[in-house]
């Protein structure tokens, strides 16, 4: 497939939310099933060695029109919550045999208390993942809920091959995410944010494999198109690791001047920073999965900051990848983003790096403003650097 | 025969609704609801009394016609004149009022600005016929919004932009005054006295016989002892009503007992009000089972279509036709009022059409409501839409659809009386005493 | 939590005993807070869902709880002050209040509501539960103050059923090898067991007399309003001073006062007079708007209305439901408690809570006060009115607000709900509940 068939493919799952997909997948091979799960990281790898595809649900966006799911949620809580609701009600989440809802944030976590309520027939489990990184401790309660969703899910035991097989594919697949995301670095106008972003998209509902293929497809032929570099501004977009901005707001950033650099969209994708050991790996998969979680997964507003410094690090993806500015978009009523976002802004001041703020919803479809506030941001980065 | 009112004080219109001892409406008032409440209050039960004398004078009519076997009166005819001459005649009335406060406010001001006002006054006087159609009053359209849309055009020939400021200014402090002062109208002296200006319909000629008997049916009808039992007040500005408590009923109940004597097998009601959108459960005897009332954010109420016609200056009353000429489905996110301005002007200035613009408006409001149904339990049959905004025909056809496609086949009662309910299940209440 | 008091209320004739002494012994806690540098005390911020009083205590220090002192913003009407200061620091609108009036506070200085300043913490306890918030906040003021942390994970009890087996292990194992080693480690001082044992077992005592008190609303009339009153007397049991001979003291007496209450057929004490007319009971899910909590008391008490039932009581531990501490397994009560909260339930265990004081306390109604600060908190409250009204045949009365910021609060709209509620109610009774 050429790059924009590639794109076309990516495309066509996003606006089905993958039901054709998961359709195909499961009568493949028979025994498959499919979980979904809720931003931000689940351990992926556990639920495909057991012959079950996680496939990632981050909300209707501006493809569904929300009449029941508001009825679920008053004032003052985002809308993720709301087209997720509704998007089980109407029936897109049929091809899913159940929910994981890691703690992302209060919404999700009572949300995940009441699934049940509303759709009694299927299964569902917040996972509350590790808020201690000393292996013996939280790594030790990461390992006890990998067994009870294994054992919840009905087998008693990891097939411990099919583990290691899985860990590897998604190693890879992380591999190449952060391939991808280098080569943007490099070349931004080789791969326009919509680009990269339904690649992403596609690879959390697909199954690893075909998803690792189609990646090394893209980056072969990235560059093929001959796309010109425009006078555009290197910027790093943070804060839309849950609630998703639309793809047209994604247009109307790169319109407005940006090169997106960096970001933060989890999309479960890029959870774990390490290469992956062959060795440890296949000596003790879970050991290695949880502790690559422990000592390797990445900054996200749900994880306590303990030892790290949340700050420095941003600056440093900011150092890293010569990004000129910062736009921070948080979708609105974002406990996680916001809470975040004054410290954040408070370092970039004190090292005099510009950054911009605005809010979205999923279903954001008047941009003016964020093209005016974007415009000006990007010439004043031009003319004063 | 007993009568009763009851008097539903909303926060765009006060509303009042007189029945009689068999539950059955003899009269119905409108008017817009004013900083004033008492006054408002004051204009809408004098509406709705006269509208009353209006129904008994179709009584006397009949009866006298019935006595004089000679004389044939086509009823409807006659009562359509007196009725619109009335309203020409409290019409120019007002016009004048106005003219003069609008002089003597001017006065300290320079001649030039008096004068301007003083000819656009004689221009809305003199064109007043032409205003004034049939049915206006029945559409809800007010003095405020008559007066104003003459005014407008006669403003926009102002070359003088100094004067133009000035002028709005007075013309709306006037108007401030004339709505808040509140006129006895005699029906008697009012509807005799159109009987000797120019018809609206000049084709008839009516011969001394039937003058007489027009004459005599008006005075019978003024005469008439109507006299009102009892009234209760509701609606959000109850509280203001110099009314004692026990006088006063929560606008759920009204809501829920008004649809119930309109559509006696209502089970649930959505209300779309000036301020907030009630879905309201009710049992085979219009006893409220449970309600939701919106979330604190205000959005598609109506208010925000109040907001959104002035925004694309055109009247209230325009706004569901023009919905309906859409060709393309435009989509707005949200109702938020804050930003359907914002909204608005991003789509047209990107070349949207407002029609297009307007049914995506329109959809919008009615999936939030449709959204307080559910959180409310949903629909149950049949289902009753009240409120002002019931009388939007984008609405009700979004509506339709929308309902007809989550809850099946249920019976949707929309009424053109849709804004009286809450005063009809006032009325009723005053009753049941 | 504790409350002080509210400035316009007359303290001879609208306040019990409970309340009157509840002051008293409050205020022996604000004056650890007031001298603590003085007096050498190390300070340290923490917070009370999810709290572990005693053993906090056991190591001689003083506890700051930064929500208690946004109740007490809210109280003392300067909760604007704060909250513009912590919006101009770049917290949003929508976010949690408390949060912005801490932050807020620490702008200037960190000069508390009651007038004097709150001492800086020398180091912070991050008992993460219950509410995602704190963890920003925390890593916020740890970032403020540039203190050490210490940090320990209880995790959320959405099944019903309370805390599983894997959470506990977990628990427990950070209290003994994160939180005690630090605690020793900052303040010098060693842990001592018995010591822990013995607070513990003072705590249930107190705890056991509280529920007593709190479950006295099955009478009729209640004794008590659970929200107006509750809010007082969990003040002890929800701060520092728990596990304290004076907290026993003061629940043993209490007790007595609300059995006398009940002989005599007396109704809770409230600003406007003793309510033993009590023709609405009602339970109350969410709090009192603190910043007008006279005016809001006032729309149900001229409707003789009562609240017998109230979950925000038990957002500092759900002792009233008969969850005490256990001193013969100190570790493990201390981390079931944290996650008995009443915010780290799940929403269906939240709705039998709900149904419970429902049934219990022959309630003819129930009340939702949505706050928006406060996403742990009203999540699923949508799904707990539907659950209730389809197990009761009972609807809820829902109004929105905030229980800090005035902003977010509209007497005519909260009284247009409560008294429609109220009306229905009439209706039903009058009429009677027709198929």
């Amino acid at each position: 497939m050429d790059a924009d068939e590639i794109i076309i493919k990516c495309n066509d799952i996003y606006e089905d939310f993958g039901q054709s997909y998961i359709k195909k997948w499961k009568t493949e091979k028979s025994g498959r099933r499919a979980i979904g799960y809720t931003p931000i990281y689940v351990p992926q790898e556990i639920f495909y060695a057991m012959d079950i595809l996680p496939v990632g649900v981050f909300g209707g966006g501006d493809l569904i029109d929300i009449v029941v799911g508001d009825s679920y949620f008053q004032s003052y809580i985002c809308h993720i919550a709301r087209s997720i609701v509704d998007m089980g009600h109407s029936g897109i989440l049929d091809q899913l045999d159940g929910m994981i809802f890691p703690f992302v944030c209060d919404v999700m976590r009572n949300m995940s208390s009441f699934w049940n309520t509303i759709f009694p027939d299927k299964y569902s489990y917040l996972f509350d993942q590790p808020q201690n990184f000393i292996k013996g401790i939280g790594g030790e309660y990461y390992k006890g809920i990998i067994s009870e969703i294994v054992k919840d899910l009905g087998g008693n035991k990891l097939d411990k091959n099919k583990l290691i097989e899985s860990m590897m594919l998604y190693g890879e697949n992380r591999n190449l995410v952060r391939k991808l995301y280098e080569e943007r670095s490099k070349r931004p106008w080789d791969i326009p944010i919509t680009e990269a972003y339904l690649l992403l998209r596609a690879g959390s509902v697909m199954d690893v494999k075909e998803h690792n293929e189609m990646l090394k497809e893209y980056i072969d032929k990235i560059g093929q198109l001959n796309r010109q570099p425009e006078d555009n501004v290197r910027v790093v977009l943070w804060g839309a690791f849950c609630e998703q901005p639309p793809l047209s707001l994604l247009k109307v950033i790169e319109q407005s001047g940006c090169y997106v650099v960096a970001d933060d969209f989890a999309l479960a994708l890029r959870q774990l920073e390490n290469n992956i050991d062959v060795d440890e790996v296949t000596r003790d998969p879970v050991g290695y999965l949880v502790n690559s979680y422990l000592d390797h997964g990445i900054n996200t507003p749900c994880r306590f900051e303990g030892d790290r410094n949340k700050l420095k690090d941003l600056v440093g993806i900011i150092r890293s990848t010569n990004a000129e500015g910062v736009v921070f978009a948080a979708p609105s009523f974002c406990d996680p983003a916001l809470e975040e976002q004054p410290c954040y802004k408070e370092e970039l001041d004190k090292k005099d790096i510009k950054h911009i703020s605005f809010l979205y919803s999923e279903d954001t479809s008047q941009f003016s403003n964020i093209r005016e506030q974007l415009g000006t941001f990007t010439d004043s980065i031009k003319i004063w650097g | 025969m007993s009568y009763y009112m009851g008097i539903d004080l909303g926060s765009t219109t006060c509303k009042v609704v007189i029945i009689d001892e068999n539950k059955e409406i003899v009269s119905k008032g409108i008017t817009n609801t004013r900083s004033d409440y008492t006054v408002a209050t004051r204009f809408a039960e004098q509406e709705a009394i006269i509208m009353a004398r209006f129904y008994f004078l179709e009584n006397a009519l009949r009866e006298n016609i019935l006595k004089s076997p000679g004389i044939q009166v086509d009823i409807e005819k006659v009562l359509l004149l007196l009725e619109s001459s009335f309203r020409l005649c409290d019409y120019k009335e007002k016009v004048l009022e106005m003219g003069e406060v609008s002089k003597s406010l001017t006065k300290k001001d320079g001649s030039k600005v008096s004068g301007i006002l003083e000819d656009i006054f004689n221009s809305i006087y003199k064109e007043a016929n032409q205003v004034i159609t049939n049915l206006s009053f029945n559409k809800g359209v007010f003095f405020r919004d008559l007066i104003s849309s003459s005014f407008t055009k006669y403003l926009r020939e102002i070359k003088d932009f100094e004067a133009v400021d000035k002028i709005v200014g007075y013309f709306d402090k006037s108007l401030l005054q004339i709505e808040n002062k509140f006129n006895e109208i005699d029906f008697v002296h009012t509807t005799l006295g159109t009987l000797n200006m120019d018809n609206l319909d000049n084709s008839v000629n009516y011969d001394d016989s039937i003058i007489n008997l027009i004459k005599n049916s008006i005075e019978d009808a003024g005469n008439y002892n109507f006299n009102i039992e009892n009234k209760v007040g509701t609606g959000y500005g109850r509280q203001r009503l110099p009314f004692p408590k026990d006088q006063i009923q929560s606008e759920i109940l009204c809501h829920g007992m008004g649809a119930h004597q309109m559509f006696p097998k209502t089970r649930t009601v959505l209300d779309i009000g000036g301020q907030d959108t009630k879905a309201i459960r009710i049992d085979k005897n219009g006893v409220v089972t449970s309600f939701t009332m919106n979330d604190r954010c205000a959005a598609g109420c109506g208010r925000f279509l109040g907001y959104i016609a002035d925004e694309l200056n055109i009247g209230l009353q325009d706004l569901g036709p023009l919905a309906l000429e859409a060709k393309k489905n435009v989509k707005i996110s949200s109702t938020c009022t804050v930003f359907a301005g914002v909204e608005l002007r991003d789509r047209l200035s990107l070349g949207e059409r407002r029609s297009d613009i307007l049914a995506g408006l329109h959809k919008a409001i009615v999936r939030r409501a449709v959204s307080l149904i559910a959180r409310a339990g949903g629909v149950e049959n049949e289902f009753t839409f009240t409120g002002g905004v019931a009388r939007n025909v984008s609405v009700d056809k979004n509506l339709r659809e929308i309902i007809a496609s989550r809850y099946g086949d249920v019976v949707i009662n929309i009424s053109p009386d849709s804004i009286y309910v809450g005063s009809l299940g006032a009325a009723m209440y005053a009753k049941v005493g | 939590m504790g409350k002080e008091t509210p400035n316009k209320i007359d303290p001879v004739v609208t306040k019990d005993w409970g309340m009157v002494a509840q002051k008293k012994l409050m205020s022996t806690y604000y004056n650890q807070v007031m001298h603590a540098k003085e007096e050498g005390k190390k300070v340290v911020y923490t917070f009370i869902p999810g709290n572990l009083v005693e053993l906090v205590n056991n190591f001689d220090l003083v506890s700051v709880y930064p929500e208690l002192l946004g109740l007490q913003m809210g109280l003392r009407q300067s909760a604007e002050k704060y909250l513009n200061l912590g919006e101009k620091e770049g917290y949003a609108d929508e976010l949690c209040s408390y949060l912005k009036a801490s932050v807020g506070m620490a702008a200037i200085d960190n000069m508390g509501p009651q007038g004097y300043k709150i001492p800086e913490p020398d180091f912070l306890l991050l008992i993460y539960s219950n509410c995602f918030t704190f963890l920003k906040w925390w890593e916020i003021l740890r970032r403020r103050y540039k203190c050490p942390i210490i940090e320990i994970h209880l995790p959320y009890n959405g099944n019903a059923g309370g805390i599983n087996k894997e959470s506990l292990k977990y628990g427990v194992k950070q209290l003994k090898e994160v939180v005690i080693p630090k605690l020793e480690e900052i303040t010098g001082k060693k842990f001592d067991i018995d010591k822990l044992k013995d607070s513990l077992r003072n705590s249930a005592e107190a705890e056991e007399d509280y529920y007593h008190v709190i479950n006295s609303a099955k009478n009729t009339p209640s004794p008590i309003d659970a929200a107006l009153n509750g809010i007082y007397y969990v003040g002890p049991i929800n701060s520092a001073l728990r596990g304290t001979p004076q907290v026993v003291e003061y629940y043993k007496i209490l007790r007595k006062d609300i059995e006398k209450r009940v002989i005599r057929g007396e109704g809770p004490v409230t600003p406007f007079g003793q309510a033993n007319d009590q023709k609405y009971r009602l339970v109350l899910e969410g709090p009192i708007p603190w910043m007008v909590p006279e005016s809001f008391y006032k729309i149900l008490y001229d409707e003789k209305a009562v609240i017998v039932g109230a979950t925000y009581i038990k957002v500092g531990g759900s002792y009233d439901l008969g969850w005490f501490h256990d001193p013969s397994r100190p570790l493990e009560s201390l981390c079931e408690q944290v996650t008995n909260c009443y915010a780290n339930h799940g929403i269906k265990t939240r709705t039998e809570i709900m149904e419970k004081h429902i049934r219990d306390f022959h309630a003819d109604g129930i009340l939702f006060h949505s706050i928006k600060s406060c996403k742990s908190y009203i999540t699923g409250q949508l799904v707990m009115v539907k659950e209730l009204e389809r197990k009761l045949n009972m609807p809820s009365a829902f109004f929105e607000s905030d229980m800090m910021d005035a902003r977010f609060y509209s007497e005519a709209n909260v009284k247009n709900r409560i008294e429609s509620y109220l009306r229905m109610i009439d209706q039903k009774r009058t009429m009677g509940e027709a198929t």
